[in-house]
């Protein structure tokens, strides 16, 4: 089929099949379908449109058919990407199970893993959530040490991880453990598939700066997996963990231009513009003017690194560049609305849903260059495999 | 739109960059400089670049050019930009060029174009009148008089000045709209005074005194001078931002050679963080710089009615990684950076000086603002 037949039949598709309600865009975290055992769906509308689009494969359009997906071409997914944003669909479906698990799977798993486990997370059956960071290894993400002893033909798991994003709403985790203890630190560790039912997995929300808590701890006390729920080799876990950082980093990237308030709309909203529309306190113009021209020049880089990557060129360590200024970037443009809003952006909690969400979303996205890899780390890769500076 | 090169354009970066680097690498413009050369630039590699058909890269084949287009220019003053070239190629080649492109009557094309090419003259572009870059800050006027135009005003720091034989200069007519008139450098009541600037380069002040010209001086062949006007000046400031981000390239590739082989405490310096953090994020500023940059290029070539607010935002961004990018250089040379001997100066002094010209960052910013409606 020809690009243009496959983009008309879509269109024709999704304008037959896409809810009303699922063409307007998501106003919060509220409004994504997550997905999993306990999900509740905020209406029909959401209902039906996972299931339409999972029924196609489209929840995650270029994994293969045999796994659930739509088996589509880089590009016949990028038609559809185009699409859905022409008539402003929303996503069907958000998970660390696309983002992250999937490509790993895809990659590293087995065929019954695969089988098991891929049709399950494209038809939003079954949430994930990520075990790697622990209260003892954060940066250094390699020193962990939940420790799991083989006993049998099962791994016994004890230890504790920290920032699992989601852990009190998930139904499986995929986790980093150490289960070979006298291998050199980067060689011991298992990437381990635990459902969270198993007895011994316990967690614990941690409240925010921002009020929130889409962080939990997760503890294993004495809980049991199957040896065949490791992915690849045993030991082999930090080769797939690097891995799937590379679209953990992707995802909060992309994050950085995706829509929200920006510091134009925020000075409206505040009435701090003048009768054309002019932001009214001249130096705040300015800054927003140097944030917009950094948008413009990140963006640009977006779509760059994307032609090289389609010309063969790899993306590698530039993903390190990408997060790095992304994130900076996405913090800014929050820093900024909160300037633009003035006392307005002070508000905690109000009448209105959205009372409070500006200085929410603006302490939200502190982490933004913590999580999935400081910025410090970023550099500190640059440094070393892009540029090859010498080690100290 | 594609950022990235075709082979043509890279056979075009290539044969650029051997060739600058064989004939006018940093030693050829220091001793232009050494020599207080009355140009400011060397004209037989001017001719050169005539030869290789640099010159006509804007002009349309019929005026004898190659019409490859604004992003082949701006690769051409990028590579010039890493080997601190001077040269009228950015005032002649791409500012008179395009101005005679989109404004030029055809006899004025016919006229004005082969010489271009040729690389039989040097022709400035004179629009600012004050010390910082606006082009509404025009009091220039040239005026009707009889059949012809009288010409009164004055001009600052015109690129290549020194070494013009012709400027194009921006007026305002009896109506007080913009408009171009081509002037003779030798014409009665043009007087000019060469500014040696920072960077070794040869601007010229130009007054214009009650300056009598023919009608056909005018360049009226746009049916919208202004816009014109505006495209011209886009033009060169996507291309001088090329320009600053080739300096900002070779500035960053010598200096990261340098700091893996100095060593201090007995270890190289490019060994400690603090050294590191900085080349990284350097790096990630020039990769912003060079996207931005080429977005800017392409879109003059592609969709120029888009072209405004990318030009501006390409301009502010190459000005202050080419400045950031130098004057971190020099920090992490330390002593050496600061004498005459080491390049990375000379790399900060043309990062400064190519900010300046047609608009800073401050003014990139300022114009963005606007261009985006708040």
């Amino acid at each position: 089929m020809s690009l243009e037949t496959f983009r008309k039949e879509t269109r024709d598709w999704l304008e037959a099949n896409c809810p009303p309600g699922m063409r307007v865009p998501a106003k919060g975290e509220a409004d994504i379908c997550w997905g999993g055992r306990n999900w509740t769906f905020a209406s029909d509308d959401q209902r039906i449109w996972l299931e339409r689009m999972a029924e196609r494969g489209w929840t995650v359009p270029t994994w293969p058919k045999e796994y659930g997906g739509g088996g589509l071409s880089k590009e016949e997914a990028f038609v559809l990407k185009e699409e859905m944003k022409a008539m402003k669909a929303r996503s069907p479906l958000d998970s660390f199970g696309i983002w992250m698990l999937g490509p790993a799977l895809l990659k590293y798993g087995s065929e019954e893993q695969k089988r098991e486990h891929l049709p399950k997370i494209a038809r939003g059956e079954i949430r994930w959530c990520q075990g790697y960071s622990e209260p003892g290894a954060g940066s250094d993400l390699a020193s962990l040490r939940t420790k799991g002893v083989l006993d049998g033909d099962e791994y016994v798991i004890n230890g504790q991880k920290v920032w699992t994003s989601y852990a009190d709403k998930s139904d499986w985790i995929f986790a980093l453990v150490r289960t070979e203890a006298d291998a050199p630190k980067h060689l011991g560790i298992s990437f381990i598939l635990i459902d969270m039912e198993t007895p011994g997995v316990s967690t614990k929300p941690i409240k925010l700066i921002s009020g929130k808590s889409p962080f939990c701890e997760t503890f294993f006390d004495d809980a049991r997996a199957p040896v065949s729920n490791v992915v690849g080799k045993p030991g082999q876990g930090w080769d797939i963990a690097k891995y799937l950082l590379s679209h953990e980093r992707a995802g909060i990237v992309s994050d950085a231009v995706s829509g929200g308030l920006n510091p134009v709309g925020a000075a409206h909203l505040a009435g701090e513009v003048d009768e054309n529309g002019q932001i009214a306190d001249p130096i705040l113009r300015g800054d927003v003017a140097r944030l917009t021209i950094d948008a413009l020049a990140f963006e640009s880089t977006l779509r760059r690194v994307k032609d090289e990557a389609d010309k063969g060129e790899g993306v590698g360590a530039k993903a390190s560049i990408l997060k790095y200024v992304g994130t900076e970037l996405n913090k800014r443009r929050h820093e900024l609305n909160m300037s633009a809003l003035g006392s307005d952006g002070l508000l905690w909690e109000g009448e209105k849903e959205e009372d409070g969400e500006a200085a929410r979303s603006w302490l939200r996205s502190r982490a933004n260059s913590i999580e999935g890899g400081t910025s410090e780390i970023q550099l500190n890769i640059v440094a070393k495999r892009v540029l090859e500076l010498p080690g100290s | 739109m594609s950022f990235v090169l075709n082979d043509e354009e890279q056979m075009l970066r290539d044969s650029a960059r051997s060739f600058l680097s064989e004939t006018a690498p940093v030693t050829a413009f220091r001793k232009l400089r050494d020599d207080n050369n009355p140009d400011g630039f060397s004209r037989d590699l001017w001719s050169s670049m005539a030869e290789m058909g640099w010159t006509g890269i804007l002009v349309e084949e019929g005026h004898g050019g190659v019409e490859l287009g604004v992003f082949a220019a701006g690769l051409l003053l990028q590579e010039m930009g890493r080997t601190l070239t001077p040269s009228p190629f950015l005032s002649t080649a791409v500012l008179a060029a395009t101005a005679l492109r989109v404004a030029g009557s055809d006899a004025q094309k016919a006229k004005w174009l082969p010489k271009i090419v040729s690389g039989g003259t040097v022709i400035g572009f004179a629009v600012d009148e004050r010390a910082r870059h606006n082009p509404e800050h025009i009091n220039t006027t040239a005026k009707k008089q009889g059949n012809g135009l009288v010409l009164n005003g004055t001009k600052r720091f015109v690129a290549n000045g020194a070494a013009a034989d012709a400027v194009i200069v921006v007026a305002r007519n009896e109506d007080g709209a913009p408009c171009l008139v081509l002037v003779d450098c030798n014409q009665k009541g043009v007087t000019r005074k060469a500014r040696r600037t920072v960077d070794s380069h040869l601007p010229a002040d130009f007054t214009f005194e009650d300056v009598a010209l023919d009608g056909d001086a005018l360049l009226d062949g746009a049916e919208d001078t202004e816009g014109a006007l505006k495209h011209i000046l886009d033009v060169g400031r996507a291309c001088v931002a090329a320009e600053s981000l080739g300096v900002a390239e070779q500035a960053f590739d010598v200096t990261i050679d340098y700091i893996k082989n100095r060593e201090q405490f007995g270890v190289p310096i490019a060994s400690f963080q603090g050294l590191q953090h900085r080349a990284a994020h350097l790096l990630s500023e020039i990769e912003m710089a060079r996207s931005i940059v080429m977005k800017a290029l392409r879109t003059l070539d592609e969709t120029p009615s888009q072209a405004p607010i990318w030009a501006a935002a390409a301009k502010a961004k190459a000005t202050a990684v080419s400045r950031l990018a130098t004057s971190e250089g020099i920090q992490m040379f330390g002593g050496v950076g600061m004498t005459d001997e080491y390049d990375i100066g000379l790399y900060y002094k043309r990062a400064q000086a190519a900010g300046e010209f047609l608009g800073d960052d401050a003014w990139g910013a300022g114009q963005v603002a606007k261009l985006s409606g708040y």
